[in-house]
């Protein structure tokens, strides 16, 4: 089949998931082993997929190294969120979470145990018992490789189901029609071929944007893809100002350092030697959800407490955990420190910054995975054909803030519900519609102009000059004159790629032409970002503005769309917080105060 | 005696040469290039980066030259910590990652090919189809045949769970696969350090009840046996990891159930 002068190769699946991080392989292999046709298109060889790098663990009330309950967890979860968190949502997270940790260790995760033999669980940012009274161990860890153990376990049992798997393919775009989403169109890295695939469902699990910003602990691939594509589609995009600073990635290098490490007894220090985290969070101290952490950090960072020589970060002290809890439980970390700090965390403190880590927000959708959008009045149409899990969809269960090991437990659950979702809507081999060709053939045209653009300016040089602009101008703190002055140089970033370069022509492995598809990706997900921040007047979860401190729940209670035009404006629309519950098991969380 | 004649394209040449004049701390950096798209020979261009304002790891030379002074150098990377296992290279001869390979431990010009004795796809990214296919060989998923009630856990002692440390932290970069030269030989029949490495893990595990079934799949003179304990993986492993003694431990479990 010839579409815009290239020869595309055509594929039929009842679904189709693009990425294969956690989410998507879990929702991979759920409808491969419930009879759909399944296809599972990645631009990186699954096992290299950013869940590899989640370190700490994986949140679930298990019981198992004290008493707990969902609900307490839910309870967290909802104050993490700064109450911005959908709660039912949150609930059916919560409430999966001990089926969704205990299916993964039958499918082989190798857990680190207890004396009884059960899965060992640590103490994390945000987790307590009781409603916020005492400290839970809720965090269900493998060492600190959690991420490594589960993503490679979900490739395991994909191939045990017999997934169909697309490796190193480059989804450009979503093939819509007439609001519906119908397939996508695919470039094959490895023989330069074009692929259009159809499917009754698209399940997109291509995680988060980190790379929109100069220091992420996000790797070089989370490019946001999927949320570009939706953007360009035509749909919105859901609280993207929210953006998480990690407290702890390595100074300088930017690499992750787990919460783990504090779940352990670890403490962050300021210039002075000052547990300083005691002043801002009396009860939780270092176990602050991590948007507290951050901001505290840059307090002291702000008021000259900063250590090196140009006072400009933080120690995190693990000295006194002693060898063995460190070699048992954070192997991992002891050589990243090494590797990247030249530090022995036997000796020495680990120099640490808050750093990009994770995007609370995404593509707007229900707990089933489904796709939803603001339209003709109802926030909650849902977009036929389309679904989003992990860190690319914004459910909401993060709300404002997501608590640490919340993420490795969201792919899980939404992985697992879209795949049932989509089992419950599809009849495996349902014939296709009939496609019009123009659709695809503009699609391609778009990729055709990208792999000829002959303007001057180096695909690398515009992503600099973005990532250096959202990290100066949207950061930690923020304020309307440093977002306003940040959103007219972010427009004239976004305006330049109209003459950006590529060199390389070619079809096979052109990582330049990939580098420039991925930045018109993260383009667009940067201008929704600072425009939201810019438009939310109040300081909420990892949203804090210097110029509103405070929350406001009478106006701000809400969840913000961001729709963006081919010229870079960004319209906004909002959509209601969910405060209701699934089921009466449990009783609406109503907001308040938010104190560690 | 038989003469060898190398195929006319695996001839490497001389290719181009970048410089930065305005370099504080200048080192040069070679690099294997080959485009399929055209009929040309592989290459090796010559970068003359500036350490002064360049990242401490290879990877980070190799994304500075990319950036700033020739944007078609195809290689893989990701998350540029060392546990995805994307950008396994060969660097200065020997396999290894380039984002954790300090430029400061190299002495002399920084050389840079692909992962050896692969198919090359396009200048530093190869073929790794059949050394996945060799992982997916060896079913790597646990296989239990006890039922147990759906909201219970495997029970796995600490010491049990031990055993699986060193092995469990395989990344599947193929540094050690591809530094072996039994593998060089004979990795359409030899399954290579990687996917034993994955076999012993289940093989050891507590949980799973498939012990012998896996011990018999790979018994034979090419799967297992062509190691011969020329230890290049454990010499070669990114992460500390020691896939000749997994060999060691999969042969003596073979020979212990005679």
């Amino acid at each position: 089949m010839k579409i815009a002068g290239y020869e595309v190769i055509e594929h039929e699946y009842d679904v189709v998931i693009v990425g294969a991080g956690g989410a998507g392989l879990r929702a991979a292999l759920g409808m491969a082993s419930s009879g759909l046709r399944t296809a599972c298109i990645t631009k990186v060889f699954p096992t290299r997929s950013h869940t590899v790098a989640a370190q700490g663990g994986m949140s679930a009330a298990l019981g198992n190294m004290g008493e707990d309950s969902w609900r307490w967890h839910m309870y967290d979860t909802v104050k993490g969120s700064d109450w911005l968190g959908d709660q039912d949502a949150i609930e059916y997270m919560c409430r999966e979470a001990a089926a969704s940790v205990l299916e993964l260790e039958r499918f082989g995760v190798p857990f680190s145990r207890t004396q009884e033999g059960k899965i060992y669980q640590r103490p994390f940012g945000g987790m307590t018992t009781h409603y916020g009274k005492g400290t839970a161990q809720r965090t269900c860890a493998a060492a600190d490789r959690t991420g490594h153990a589960i993503l490679h376990t979900l490739y395991q049992q994909s191939l045990k189901h017999k997934a169909e798997f697309f490796i190193e393919y480059f989804v450009t775009d979503l093939i819509m029609d007439d609001g519906v989403c119908r397939g996508v169109v695919a470039w094959d890295l490895a023989n330069g071929t074009l692929h259009r695939f159809r499917a009754h469902r698209v399940v997109l699990a291509t995680g988060g944007c980190g790379r929109a910003y100069f220091s992420a602990t996000s790797a070089h691939t989370c490019t946001g893809d999927g949320s570009g594509m939706v953007l360009r589609a035509g749909l919105p995009l859901q609280d993207m100002e929210f953006v998480q600073f990690h407290p702890t990635g390595i100074y300088g290098a930017g690499v992750l350092i787990t919460e783990g490490v504090r779940g352990e007894g670890g403490y962050l220090s300021n210039a002075l030697g000052e547990r300083f985290m005691e002043r801002y969070a009396p009860n939780a101290k270092d176990l602050a959800s991590r948007d507290v952490v951050s901001r505290a950090m840059t307090e002291e960072i702000n008021a000259g407490r900063g250590v090196g020589e140009k006072k400009d970060h933080i120690y995190l002290n693990l000295m006194h955990l002693g060898e063995e809890v460190i070699k048992k439980r954070l192997p991992g970390i002891a050589e990243s420190a090494r590797i990247f700090a030249n530090v022995d965390v036997n000796k020495d403190p680990i120099p640490v910054l808050p750093t990009v880590h994770y995007n609370m927000g995404g593509i707007p959708t229900n707990y089933k995975g489904e796709v939803v959008t603001l339209k003709g009045g109802n926030p909650d149409s849902i977009v036929e054909g389309l679904m989003a899990i992990g860190e690319c969809a914004c459910v909401s269960v993060h709300g404002a803030n997501r608590l640490g090991s919340n993420s490795l437990l969201d792919i899980i659950v939404f992985g697992r519900a879209a795949a049932q979702q989509a089992a419950k809507k599809i009849e495996p081999n349902t014939p296709h519609k009939e496609i019009n060709e123009a659709l695809t053939a503009v699609l391609i045209q778009r990729f055709d102009r990208l792999r000829y653009a002959n303007g001057s300016t180096s695909t690398a040089s515009i992503r600099e000059a973005m990532q250096m602009t959202m990290q100066h101008y949207a950061a930690v703190f923020r304020t309307g004159s440093t977002l306003a002055a940040g959103s007219h140089r972010m427009q004239q970033v976004f305006a330049s790629f109209a003459d950006v370069a590529v060199r390389d022509r070619g079809m096979q492995w052109n990582t330049d032409l990939l580098e420039t598809l991925e930045l018109e990706n993260l383009l667009a997900q940067s201008q929704t970002i600072i425009a939201g921040a810019l438009n939310r007047e109040e300081s909420r979860g990892g949203h804090a503005r210097d110029d509103f401190p405070e929350r406001n729940d009478k106006q701000w209670m809400k969840h913000s769309l961001a729709w963006l035009a081919e010229t870079g404006d960004v319209t906004m629309g909002y959509r209601p917080v969910h405060m209701f519950t699934l089921t009466k098991d449990c009783s609406v969380i109503p907001p308040k105060k938010r104190v560690y | 005696m038989a003469e060898f004649r190398l195929p006319a394209n695996s001839i490497v040449k001389k290719g181009e040469a970048y410089s930065d004049p305005n370099a504080k701390y200048p080192r040069k950096m070679v690099i294997y290039r080959y485009d399929p798209e055209t009929t040309d020979n592989p290459r090796l261009d010559s970068y003359e980066i500036d350490l002064d304002h360049c990242g401490p790891m290879v990877l980070d030379a190799i994304l500075m030259v990319k950036n700033e002074m020739d944007s078609t150098i195809a290689i893989r990377r990701s998350c540029r910590e060392g546990i995805c296992g994307s950008c396994a290279v060969n660097i200065n001869g020997k396999n290894t990652l380039a984002c954790t390979q300090s430029i400061a431990d190299i002495k002399g010009d920084i050389e840079v090919y692909p992962l050896p004795h692969q198919n090359v796809i396009k200048d530093l990214v190869t073929d790794l189809q059949n050394f996945y296919a060799q992982y997916a060989s060896i079913e790597p998923w646990m296989k239990v045949d006890s039922a147990l009630p759906a909201d219970r856990e495997y029970s796995q002692s600490i010491e049990d769970r031990s055993k699986l440390d060193g092995l469990y932290e395989c990344v599947l970069c193929a540094c050690c696969s591809t530094s072996c030269p039994s593998y060089w030989w004979n990795s359409d029949r030899f399954l290579g350090p990687a996917a034993l490495l994955n076999a012993y893990r289940w093989i050891v595990d507590s949980r799973d009840e498939a012990t012998g079934e896996r011990l018999d799949a790979i018994e034979d003179a090419f799967k297992v046996y062509r190691c011969h304990t020329i230890m290049n993986c454990t010499d070669a492993c990114p992460k500390g990891l020691n896939p000749a003694k997994a060999i060691a431990g999969i042969k003596a479990l073979m020979v212990k159930r005679r």
